[in-house]
């Protein structure tokens, strides 16, 4: 018994409607973001991203998207095919972390193993991360000095534009001209009364391209308010690896933030032990040095800086200190007086404190001194761990502060 | 580009078909369609069907399988064959002429396997196409509901996939109604007669429970829930049903992978052989076929171990060896009779407990392996002692054999409408972080605290599931 067998054709216009999955890969999508936003505090506590390079790719572990269902586990033996010479006790594999039964390519329809892991560059990451932060109370100040296209103004006319820009009064007052100064010509020389329709030509004068005019516009750039930001350090002896690394992990977000966010925020480094200097990116976040602490140090050296470059009447300004807190008991009065004044010049002034887990008992700690310190925009954050960095930046900058 | 034309392929077919007529296959009518890689992505991504309802899960297969084809880890399949009547196959655009010949001879036996293995009578191939069209089209419209809206959907769909194998494994038996369950269950109630009753004791008799949902264990989870959830809107409850009807559509092919791939390598070859291709075409036709059906080491290869397995049933009904005279008795049939009435009445597990001997394990050297931590390491290899051991482990994970078994237990445990599940363990542990997550799931659907009884290394447990999140405590 044969049948009749119908064979079906490719069409190229098929195949390019047939991309169905489009919506699903979409949705899919969104769910990968969505998951890496709720991970985010992990993948930063994670992954050692200070001072990596933009592009690089990052493996970002993917909690919220694997499709759950009952599956054996580890203590599953399975069967498989040898190359002759199978031995008891030869390894043959690596055991899969998830214990998907290894899917030895049994089991038709099932769907394979899952992969966990997806590849985000450090710039998507920043972009995700950053989605929903800002600088917080920006406000307008006297001189402008960020630009920013704002509307465009009508500067002059031209011979060539886009259609839009076609000015028709112009154009048409081009033709009447250049009307009147061929009629001029032409009276010169009459025309031929042979021709039978030479009035209707006559009559007939079409534009030219000569004719055409274009408003001319400028784009319009508008200074926005300017901000700057302070990054102070303690690079103190009392800082060590960890604490270094915790600090550096925070202002790098916040770096990375500004220069991600905002096209033109000035940033300026500042490092302290018991003096302090301004320095540069490179060596804020990769040299180290020790000495004693003097916090005061710090902020005066920032308001110094406030005060050479960046008046608070015209600039927004922020300042973020990191430290241990390990202050030298002398200096905590000159510390809170200084914080007090850069509280004043300030939009926020934001203090960190680093103190890795069980350390807080032991060393001194400025987040009582500040306790002190009631301006409505100084706020004290502690960082234990790692994974205090990303909420505690957060507290710093979340949209929902202005709210409050 | 590509070396044959459509009238090429169709003058093939003819003669395909001639053969395989005169071999006794009994297929639907076949229809191919030739299409591109992205075409191909596609269809793999929606299991071969031409229309599919919308899920995220098939844009990530779709992404997964285009990254590795993109990458060149994996290649695509030259077809793929749907069970439907008539069989709609897909033939990639760029295979050559002899690929085609290979492929369409393929086809029919798939297409041959889906008409007549017993598994598949259940999935009503008839009206396959429609009935997917019918599920796109009513998930559609409850996503663009803007009572209920995407979201909502994929909340139950989610969890319908997370359960949607806790089902029937074997469609052929009848699933026995309520009643019928309470009549079995008075009938093993009563005293079984007993011809010496005058001197024996007379057995304490015990009321059964007929007022217990479900009267028997119930496999089909999501049936169940769907069917005893009362707070279960109507849409709800026909998502379930879809995602249940796909499920058990899709489930014959899973239990008879091995059989399936075996046996269409199996007539592709015969089909192929007696064709009398020209020397270059044959030549080519060796080279693929061996390239399909190699082995690969550390894995099965379905394609192989069919095939194999078909092959060596043939032989020995054929030209058994007089030591398989001795050991398996003379053949009461021939080749062909044999291995027509197992494509019809066997599955994977059936198939390799009965037709894959001590001698062909040997062949294909095949080993049982276990995880000592990180690595993967052969326990047993297919000798003496070993043999039995390896058959049974292999057997164990075919088809739905990689599937725990759960089953509901009780829909009303502690009078408080707690969800009772069982796992009926065989050895095997579940994964613990997957089966808190699905657990979720039932939690989702069941809308009250649902539990599942397991053995944990070697302890029995409860992993409980309520509002308060999930938690595990041990039983005596």
């Amino acid at each position: 018994m044969t049948t009749e067998t119908i064979f079906r054709e490719y069409r190229p216009s098929d195949a390019e409607r047939s991309d169905r999955s489009a919506g699903d890969r979409l949705r899919h999508r969104e769910k990968v973001r969505e998951s890496i936003r709720e991970n985010i505090a992990d993948i930063i506590a994670e992954e050692s991203i200070i001072g990596k390079d933009k592009d690089k790719v990052i493996k970002v572990p993917l909690r919220g998207i694997k499709e759950y269902r009952f599956i054996f586990g580890e203590n599953t033996p399975g069967a498989a095919q040898g190359d002759g010479n199978a031995q008891p006790g030869q390894v043959v594999g690596k055991a899969g972390k998830d214990g998907q039964g290894q899917g030895e390519g049994q089991a038709g329809d099932r769907p394979g193993v899952d992969y966990y892991e997806t590849d985000v560059t450090l710039e998507e990451l920043i972009e995700i991360m950053f989605e929903d932060l800002e600088l917080p109370n920006l406000e307008r100040r006297a001189l402008r000095e960020i630009p920013s296209d704002r509307f465009a103004k009508r500067k002059g006319y031209r011979h060539v534009g886009i259609r839009v820009r076609l000015d028709k009064r112009r154009t048409a007052r081009q033709r009447v001209m250049r009307q009147m100064a061929s009629r001029k010509y032409e009276n010169a020389a009459p025309a031929d009364p042979s021709a039978p329709d030479a009035e209707a030509e006559e009559r007939r004068f079409p534009f030219r391209k000569d004719d055409l005019r274009y408003k001319h516009l400028e784009i319009d750039t508008r200074e926005e308010s300017n901000a700057a930001v302070l990054c102070i350090m303690d690079t103190s002896g009392s800082m060590d690896t960890m604490k270094k690394y915790l600090a550096r992990s925070f202002f790098f977000l916040l770096y990375q933030f500004i220069a991600t966010r905002y096209r033109s925020v000035e940033i300026v480094f500042i490092a302290h032990h018991t003096e302090a200097n301004e320095v540069t990116e490179e060596e804020f976040f990769h040299k180290g040095e020790s000495g004693g602490t003097f916090i005061s140090s710090g902020y005066q050296k920032a308001l110094d800086i406030i005060a050479e470059r960046y008046h608070p009447s015209l600039w927004n300004l922020y300042a973020f200190h990191c430290s241990d807190g390990d202050n030298f008991d002398s200096d905590n009065p000159a510390a809170i007086r200084a914080a007090r004044e850069l509280c004043g010049v300030c939009n926020l002034f934001g203090y960190g404190e680093i103190k890795p887990l069980g350390s807080r008992y032991y060393e001194s700690s400025m987040l009582n001194v500040f306790r002190r310190l009631d301006a409505p925009n100084f706020q004290a954050v502690l960082i234990e761990r790692k994974e205090d960095i990303w909420p505690s930046f957060k507290a710093f900058l979340s949209k929902d502060r202005v709210k409050e | 580009m590509a070396n044959y034309e459509i009238s090429d392929l169709a003058e093939w077919d003819k003669r395909i078909q001639e053969k395989a007529a005169a071999f006794g296959l009994d297929w639907y009518p076949q229809e191919f369609e030739i299409c591109d890689h992205t075409g191909m992505l596609g269809y793999m991504a929606y299991s071969g069907m031409p229309s599919h309802y919308p899920h995220w899960s098939y844009g990530k297969a779709y992404e997964k399988l285009k990254t590795l084809y993109d990458y060149g880890v994996n290649g695509l399949p030259y077809e793929m064959v749907i069970n439907s009547n008539p069989a709609i196959a897909y033939l990639m655009r760029d295979n050559t002429l002899l690929l085609q010949i290979l492929t369409i001879a393929h086809v029919y036996g798939h297409n041959d396997f889906f008409k007549n293995n017993f598994t598949y009578k259940s999935t009503r191939a008839d009206l396959t196409i429609e009935r997917f069209k019918a599920h796109a089209l009513r998930v559609r419209r409850y996503c663009e509901d803007p009572s209920i809206g995407i979201d909502k959907v994929e909340r139950i769909l989610d969890a319908g996939h997370a359960l949607a194998f806790q089902c029937r494994r074997n469609l052929a038996i009848k699933k026995l109604g309520r009643e019928e369950q309470v009549t079995r269950l008075i009938e093993a109630a009563r005293p079984r007669t007993d011809p010496f009753s005058r001197i024996h004791a007379r057995p304490e008799f015990r009321e059964p429970d007929t007022h217990k949902t479900p009267i028997e264990p119930d496999e089909d989870v999501l049936l169940f829930i769907r069917d005893h959830n009362p707070f279960l809107a109507e849409w709800e409850r026909d998502l379930l049903t879809i995602v249940d009807e796909e499920t058990k559509y899709f489930l014959p092919m899973m239990e008879t992978k091995i059989m399936n791939e075996g046996w269409a390598s199996y007539w592709h070859k015969r089909i192929v052989e007696s064709l009398d291709l020209d020397q270059g075409l044959h030549l080519e036709f060796i080279v693929r076929h061996n390239q399909v059906l190699r082995p690969i080491p550390g894995q099965i290869n379905p394609y192989h171990l069919g095939f194999k397995i078909w092959e060596d049933l043939h032989r020995r009904h054929e030209n058994p060896t007089p030591e398989e005279i001795n050991k398996y008795g003379a053949p009461a049939k021939s080749g062909d009779e044999k291995i027509f009435e197992a494509r019809e009445v066997e599955r994977d597990s059936s198939f390799l407990r009965r037709y894959l001997t001590e001698e062909l394990m040997r062949e294909m050297d095949m080993f049982q392996y276990e995880s000592r931590g990180d690595e993967l390491v052969v326990d047993k290899v297919s000798d003496e002692e070993g043999w039995k051991s390896v058959k049974e482990t292999l057997i164990k994970n075919v088809g739905a054999g990689s599937i725990p078994v759960i089953k509901v237990e009780d829909a009303d445990f502690g009078h408080n409408r707690t969800l009772y599940l069982k796992h009926h363990h065989d050895g095997r542990d579940l994964q613990l972080e997957y089966a808190e997550k699905t657990i979720a799931f039932v939690h989702r659907l069941w809308g009250r605290e649902t539990v599942l009884e397991t053995t944990l290394q070697g302890k029995r447990s409860l992993l409980c599931f309520n509002d308060r999140g999930f938690s595990v405590r041990a039983l005596k």
